[in-house]
């Protein structure tokens, strides 16, 4: 069980997040506009990396925050959490 | 005839306090100190149990937690029955009772032993190859082999005992209490660090305390004396703790180490009760020191598994520590000099040494020396290539071993012995440490895998980093400690240090013998009887990798995961494959490192404690009033309320008859209640719900519809105004959760440019629903300064009020369809708020109802229930609700999917009422719709979601989502059951009041 | 002409010491080219192969494995098999594969130990009731042998249940599905490889695939750590891995990668004869020849492909164990073991064409593809030999999250009310 470094409150321990998926997804600003096909690689099609992969976590039983969070899915040593909102690293 | 082997007596068994078990019915003795096998092994018995495939009589081999062999049943027939337990890690106390395991009528004579006889045509995976005729026989043969598989019986009853679990956070943690665990320590906790030592065994001190005392010396004193000083020492240590009795089972990612604390089981059965078991402790530590030692190998030859074989260390460790030994005619085999020491210690305590047969040509070593001096025999270059005695070994031959390794020469020799202890060389103990995630290094020199990569802040020292040299040990942890720890200097950096190197070495995986291997039985997984052979049988047919030779041969899958011959398997790999061992790598040592009860990893989670239940202000009133209970999402409900022995069903009636024709009464408290505040409030409502929100007026209530990005329905519920800037959402009760996170999600990660704020208040409030013709009334006496008029107070709005000062909401807001209120009101006056509306309700006989009648009064006026009309498939528009999706509205959630082709389909389930062709029959929930009876295969349409007998319509009515349903009115359809056929007619969905006109009556 | 397997060739070879025992499969070196390459050689790729030899008369059939066969979620699954699921397409699927198994050891002349000991699904609630009567009568009407038990029943199908209603988690009711039952996971890789082998289908181990080679809209060939493989025909059955072959022909799935783990306790002797699955509680446990309790735990939240989950997944398992049957609160877990399962939104696998030409995908099985293997081997052999799907795979397509026609397995989304 990882030890997770909430941007808001510091180091807890796994059990009290929630993954959220991959980051860096927005929700489109206007779907209507979108054919079929893109909206279904919005809604579902996931890069699903093994390596370094960007994601969202929620403190869920903490500050509730979502943040982001970079961390190798192959060995999942976590590299990095940022605020939401804030730039993505780019490695 | 009960022997006594006790010799001169161990400082570790107390004498004065003798201990009476039960073997297998028998009355035994033993000391307090003795393990269960010690005590056995005292009493001369060495056949404990018999091995799961051939039945062969086993003894005791080791003398910690990897034996293989000696598992018995303990306390059999009582409550605290365990299986597969580890004689040699039971300690005795008075009445314990063991009996041997996987054996009929009995250990001494096993029907089962004829698998024996019968072996030859049994090799590695015979069951792949057979048992296939005729094919309708399996479970029949089935049924033979799983009967005589298994090892010891489940238990049968309700564990009588507690267990528990501790969150430890410390510094550094340190696994395994033998010399390097001490001193690491010792030094870490002396430099300021909390630090955890923990140890499998009842004492500390591991191997140090009763190895190598004569050649081993620390500071000039035997390391045995020298050890037990720092192990008095290790108490006045403010901050260290100590865990004996403790087993880490796993040490996963971020040095989470799972560890198992045992408390009782070596008390007597008296002294258990009330008490905690065993602690389950979930270590998180900043450094970790993995001190865990290694484990003697033994040597694979022909027939090497009779009781009286035994490792050389557990000789001695029973001759030093237990005060046993374990024959009368003491042999020892072995590749390295640590039998020689092990002879040495059983001469010195007068025990007879016969001979030691070494595999190496010679060896000059002090010790080596020391036993040729007292004159034992030693066969240099020989090798034992075939054991005698079947219930207990009573002599070995030996013959002459060529210099390659590969054969043997010369003659046989056969000598007479009943104990034969075997000494293979040594392997590190590294499954924690890979368990880890840790990566191993093979050191091709000395045949061991050594930690190599360290994915944590952890180091391994001692012997489980290879590391065998007592001198070399001390060395290397100083220089290791100082630099973990980051200190300037450990305070054994200057002692002076006597041991002896190891001068020669050899190794064979497996021994020849002057049998073809064909004829042979060179156990190298004892407990499951995969042999040498079955390995070499599985590489003939093609099973290469280690983990393919492993599952085909059951290779150490056994309850000791074949810590004592995992590394043989694969040197015989190696060699049959002509690999190197490095290249060929390990199997995966999987958590955990020795079997962990299922009541430790559970500890107090259970029965009420499992999922606690949370239970509404009004619960107690529920109960003291009869009610039967329905399980919802975590809540307990008011399912009915049975008056004088009613069933169900004429509870329910009775109660929907009421709430319509007078007055009824529903907890609501349990749906979600969130509360929204912010300028952006309203807009952020338009996006979640399908429909607007921008115009609803302050004090007004809203129903409202949630999708799934997916447009699929996910929520519902009614959300009111109750502030410029501030909205009151309920949702279903087992969605609140899930809806407020999902919320949460949008607006942090979507639109954190919404000024909004959501806060969960479902336990805050208690909510009484009081609806029916009479509600109006009722209402006025609890609260008279409300004035309840519809033009003040019209359906679908909201008025704050108070009750005896105490401040309330209430809603005008109906799932019934009857004049309807909904007073929500602080937690803690939830029961008083009850209390009150069921008196002043008194003289409208006022019914409290339940789910049940929730249910069937919704349905009537066809109101679905998220979950139960819907799964997670349905759009609104199949829901036949369009009037809720806004047209108008640029986005909302979900609302893109449904516009794609499959969602916008004519011909998808949607939702219709049913009404019987016999009004009296009661539709099964889940029954499957058919419109052709005389198909195949049959079309199912869709399915009935809701089903009531309606004793407002007299009539049974039901919900249901069919195929193209909408455009179906008045349609025939059939309902095909197991026993009869059902014809219905598709119905508008709204049975009752379709006018709406008793919101207002 | 391989050895035939039977109890006579056991004691034949019994007289030579077992010596002349040939291999179950070769292992050969890749060639330069395939007619069909299948990625992936766990029980649904090694049956793919072992179908397009059999049924579709292709000989010139690769298997490419990174590790060895029958190593990944093949052999770390907990065995169960059954087809009494509710939507008309997975019931065809699954009930397709289940009367493949009930001939599978014979047809293959391997025992894969398919033990039709029944499969039993509880219900904890009153919605949990109506769902499992809703897929009751929904198998029936499909012609799956499943039947709808009552508490008492339940208590006297598997005994050593706790249906007191009492305890947190009630027993109210549940389904039966007699054929269903368990198998020898790792005999369904061995046994598939055999056939396959001998019909002249090249097994490669130790050979990972590092590139997929296009041309335009068609696939050329892949790359491999053993050289470079030509081939027209690419059939991905790779399981946690798909998303990362998908990535590397420049295709996204509807997949997540999660860790799925399992334990077995210590061997005791026989104390449950059946499966017993418990959605609403994630507790699945039944017990393996040998002995050992087979119990399956749920799935962690997160991508991870280290085959490892977090231990409150395996906490949260044995307590529901332990609440449903108190009498193990003694047994011992012996191991527990992580696999990497692919998972779809909706539940169901994917068996489809991509938009590449020649580049098939089989994945998307979640936490229950071993039921299928032999019918998804089947089924895609056909859309691979065809290029096209068969009917029953027809609904598995990818165009599905395009155009919204999920086969939601999910079943009831969260319990409601």
């Amino acid at each position: 069980m990882f030890v997770i470094n909430c941007p808001y409150c510091g180091e807890r321990d796994q059990q009290e997040f929630k993954a959220g998926g991959e980051a860096h997804i927005e929700r489109p600003k206007q779907p209507t506009e979108l054919s079929d096909d893109e909206w279904a690689e919005y809604l579902f099609m996931r890069k699903n990396i093994k390596g370094v992969q960007f994601e969202r976590w929620n403190h869920a039983h903490g500050c509730r925050k979502w943040f982001n969070m970079v961390r190798d899915t192959s060995n999942d040593e976590i590299k990095l959490v940022y605020k939401m909102g804030e730039k993505p690293p780019l490695e | 005839m009960s022997a006594n082997l006790r010799v001169k007596s161990s400082e570790y068994i107390d004498e004065t306090h003798r201990v009476s078990f039960k073997f297998n019915g028998k009355t035994y003795y033993g000391f307090k100190g003795d393990t269960l096998a010690s005590a056995l092994l005292a009493n001369d018995v060495h056949l404990v149990g018999r091995s799961f495939k051939y039945h062969r009589p086993r003894g005791i081999m080791t003398a910690g937690s990897e034996e293989p062999n000696a598992i018995v049943q303990v306390n059999d027939k009582t409550n605290r029955t365990e299986p597969n337990v580890r004689a040699t890690e039971v300690e005795i106390y008075e009445g314990l009772e063991a009996s041997s395991q996987n054996c009929w009528p009995n250990v001494n004579f096993d029907i089962g032993g004829i698998n024996n006889l019968i072996s030859p045509f049994l090799p590695a995976g015979f069951y792949y190859k057979t048992f296939m005729w005729p094919a309708s026989f399996w479970e029949k043969y089935e049924f033979f082999i799983r009967h005589s598989a298994g090892l010891g019986k489940s238990p049968s009853e309700k564990d009588p005992d507690i267990y528990d679990h501790r969150n430890i956070h410390c510094d550094v943690l340190v696994v395994g209490a033998g010399i390097s665990g001490i001193l690491a320590a010792k030094n870490a906790a002396k430099n300021n660090f909390k630090t955890l030592l923990i140890d499998e065994k009842n004492e500390l001190g591991g191997a140090t305390i009763y190895q190598n005392k004569e050649f081993n010396k620390i500071d000039n004193q035997s390391s045995s004396d020298w050890i037990k000083k720092e192990i008095n020492g290790l108490k006045n240590i403010s901050n260290l703790e100590i865990k004996t009795r403790t087993s880490v089972a796993a040490y996963h990612g971020y040095n989470y180490l799972l560890a198992r604390e045992n408390l009782t089981d070596h008390l007597e059965n008296k002294d258990k009760d009330n008490k905690v078991r065993q602690r389950l402790l979930k270590i998180r530590a900043k450094k970790v020191i993995l001190a865990t030692g290694a484990l003697e190998r033994p040597l694979i030859f022909n027939n090497n598994d009779r009781p009286g074989i035994m490792l050389s260390t557990a000789v001695k460790k029973y001759a030093d520590f237990f005060g046993v030994k374990c024959g009368k005619k003491n042999v020892f085999f072995t590749n390295n000099d640590s039998a020689y020491e092990s002879a040495l210690c059983l001469y010195n305590k007068g025990i007879k040494v016969d001979a030691i047969i070494d595999i190496r040509n010679n060896s000059n070593s002090k010790i080596v020396k020391a036993v040729k001096q007292v004159g034992i025999q030693i066969y240099w270059s020989h090798t034992v290539v075939d054991t005698n005695g079947y219930r207990r070994l009573n002599n070995i031959s030996i013959m002459k071993l060529s210099n390659d390794g590969m054969t043997v020469t010369g003659n046989r020799i056969n000598i007479s012995c009943d104990c034969l202890g075997v000494a293979g060389g040594w392997t590190p103990a590294v499954h924690l440490f890979t368990q880890s995630g840790g990566k191993l290094k093979f050191d091709e020199d000395n045949n061991l895998f050594l930690p190599n990569k360290y994915p944590s802040d952890q180091i391994s020292v001692g012997s489980c980093n290879g590391n065998f040299n007592l001198n070399e040990i001390m060395k290397e942890l100083s220089i290791k400690l100082k630099e973990f720890l980051k200190i300037n200097q450990t305070d054994f950096d200057n002692i002076v240090i006597e041991s002896e190197e190891e001068t020669s070495k050899r190794n064979i995986w497996l021994l020849p013998s002057d049998k073809a291997i064909g004829k042979t039985k060179p156990f190298v997984d004892y407990q499951n009887d995969a042999t040498a052979k079955d390995i070499k049988l599985a590489l003939r047919e093609g099973f290469r990798s280690i983990e393919h030779v492993k599952r085909y041969t059951t290779t150490g899958m056994g309850t000791d995961q074949g810590k004592l011959g995992n590394m043989h398997a694969l040197g015989i790999i190696a060699d049959t494959a002509g690999v190197k061992m490095g290249e060929l790598g390990t199997t995966t040592f999987r958590p955990p490192y020795t079997p962990l009860t299922f009541g430790t990893i559970v500890g107090r989670n259970v029965g009420e404690f499992f999922d606690v239940f949370r239970r509404t202000a009004m619960n107690n009133w529920h109960i003291e009033n009869k009610a039967e209970f329905e399980n919802v999402g975590q809540w307990k409900r008011g399912w009915y309320y049975p008056i004088n022995g009613e069933t169900m069903h004429q509870a329910v009636q009775r109660e929907s008859k009421a709430a319509r024709e007078s007055a009824g009464i529903l907890d609501a408290s349990t749906l979600g209640k969130i509360d929204i505040q912010g300028s952006d409030a309203s807009e952020f409502l338009n996006r979640v719900y399908t429909n607007a929100w921008s115009k609803l007026a302050i004090g007004k209530c809203r129903y409202g519809l949630m999708l799934n990005e997916d447009g699929m329905v996910y929520d519902d519920g009614v959300t009111t105004r109750l502030g410029e800037n501030h909205y009151l959402m309920t949702t279903t009760t087992g969605g609140a959760a899930n809806v407020l996170g999902k919320l949460e999600d949008y607006l942090q990660t979507e639109w954190p440019e919404l000024d909004v704020y959501l806060t969960s208040v479902t336990d805050h409030y208690a909510t009484a629903s009081v609806c029916g013709p009479n509600s109006k009334k009722i209402l006025k006496k609890i609260i008279p300064d409300l004035d309840l008029s519809d033009e003040n107070f019209p359906h679908m709005s909201f008025k704050e009020a108070k009750i005896n000062n105490i401040k309330c909401r209430v809603m005008r807001i109906s799932f019934t369809g009857e004049h309807s209120y909904e007073v929500n009101i602080q937690a803690s006056f939830g029961k008083a708020l009850w209390e009150k509306c069921i008196e002043a309700g008194k003289e409208f006989n006022i019914t409290p109802y339940g789910t049940e009648t929730m249910h069937l009064l919704r349905a009537e006026k066809g109101f679905i229930i998220v979950g139960q009309d819907t799964d997670g498939t349905m759009t609104p528009i199949d829901l036949q609700m369009d009037w809720i999706v806004s047209k108008k509205k640029y986005d909302f959630i979900g609302k893109r999917s449904l516009y794609r082709s499959d969602t916008m389909r004519e011909d998808r389930k949607q939702l219709v009422g049913l009404l019987t062709d016999d009004p009296n029959i009661i539709l099964e929930e889940g029954a499957q719709i058919v419109s052709e009876l005389n198909q195949n295969p049959i079309q199912m349409l869709g399915h009935i979601t809701s089903s009531y007998f309606s004793p407002n319509l007299n009539k049974s009515i039901a919900l249901a989502v069919v195929r193209g349903g909408k455009d179906m009115m008045g349609k025939k359809l059939f309902i095909p059951m197991e026993d009869k056929t059902i014809s219905v007619t598709v119905a508008n969905p709204v049975f009752f009041d379709e006018e709406n006109k008793r919101l207002n009556a | 002409m391989k050895n035939k397997y039977s109890v006579f060739s056991l004691i034949k070879n019994a007289f030579s010491d077992h010596e002349n025992w040939q291999r179950a499969w070769k292992d050969p070196s890749p060639k330069k080219e395939y007619d069909t390459v299948i990625v992936g050689g766990g029980g649904h790729g090694l049956a793919t192969a072992y179908y397009l030899a059999k049924k579709h008369n292709m000989k010139n059939i690769a298997v490419v494995e990174k590790g060895w066969i029958g190593g990944g979620n093949t052999g770390r699954n907990t065995t169960i098999i059954r087809s009494n699921y509710l939507w008309d397409a997975s019931a065809g699927l699954y009930d397709h594969a289940l009367k493949i198994w009930e001939g599978l050891s014979q047809e293959l002349n391997y025992n894969v130990m398919f033990s039709q000991r029944g499969v039993m699904n509880l219900a904890h609630n009153l919605q949990d009731v109506r769902d499992l009567k809703r897929r009751t009568h929904a198998n029936r009407l499909n012609g799956i042998d499943a039947v709808y038990l009552n508490t008492d029943e339940v208590k006297k199908f598997c005994p050593i249940i706790n249906t007191s209603p009492d305890i947190r988690y009630p027993v109210l009711g549940g389904t039966l599905q007699r054929r269903a039952g368990t198998a020898r996971h790792d005999a369904v890789a061995w046994g598939y490889a055999r056939g396959a082998d001998e019909m002249g289908v090249d097994i490669i181990q130790n050979c990972e695939v590092i590139g997929i080679k296009r041309n335009g809209d068609a696939v050329e060939g892949i790359e491999t750590t053993r050289g470079f493989i030509k081939t027209k025909k690419i059939g991905v059955v790779a399981a946690g891995h798909s998303s990362v072959i998908a990535n590397m022909a420049g295709l996204r799935l509807p997949l997540e990668s999660k860790p799925l783990q399992a334990l077995v306790s210590e061997p005791v002797k026989p104390i449950i004869d059946t499966v017993v699955m418990s959605n609403a509680v994630h507790a699945y446990v039944s017990q393996s020849d040998k002995g050992e309790l087979v119990i399956g735990a749920g799935t962690d939240d997160y991508v991870s492909y280290t085959q490892k989950g977090s231990h409150q997944i395996v906490e949260g398992t044995l307590n529901a164990i332990l609440e449903l049957y108190p009498i193990f609160s003694r047994m011992r877990m012996l191991r527990q073991w992580g696999g990497i399962v692919d998972i779809c939104p909706d539940a169901s696998p994917i068996l489809s064409k991509t938009s590449i030409k020649g580049l098939y995908f089989n994945c998307g099985w979640g936490t229950g593809g071993f039921k299928a293997t032999p019918g998804s081997g089947d089924l895609f052999a056909h859309t691979i030999a065809n290029d096209e799907p068969h009917k029953l795979n027809a609904a598995f397509n990818l165009n599905r999250f395009v155009s919204g026609d999920l086969v939601d397995e999910h079943g009831a989304a969260a319990v409601a009310h």
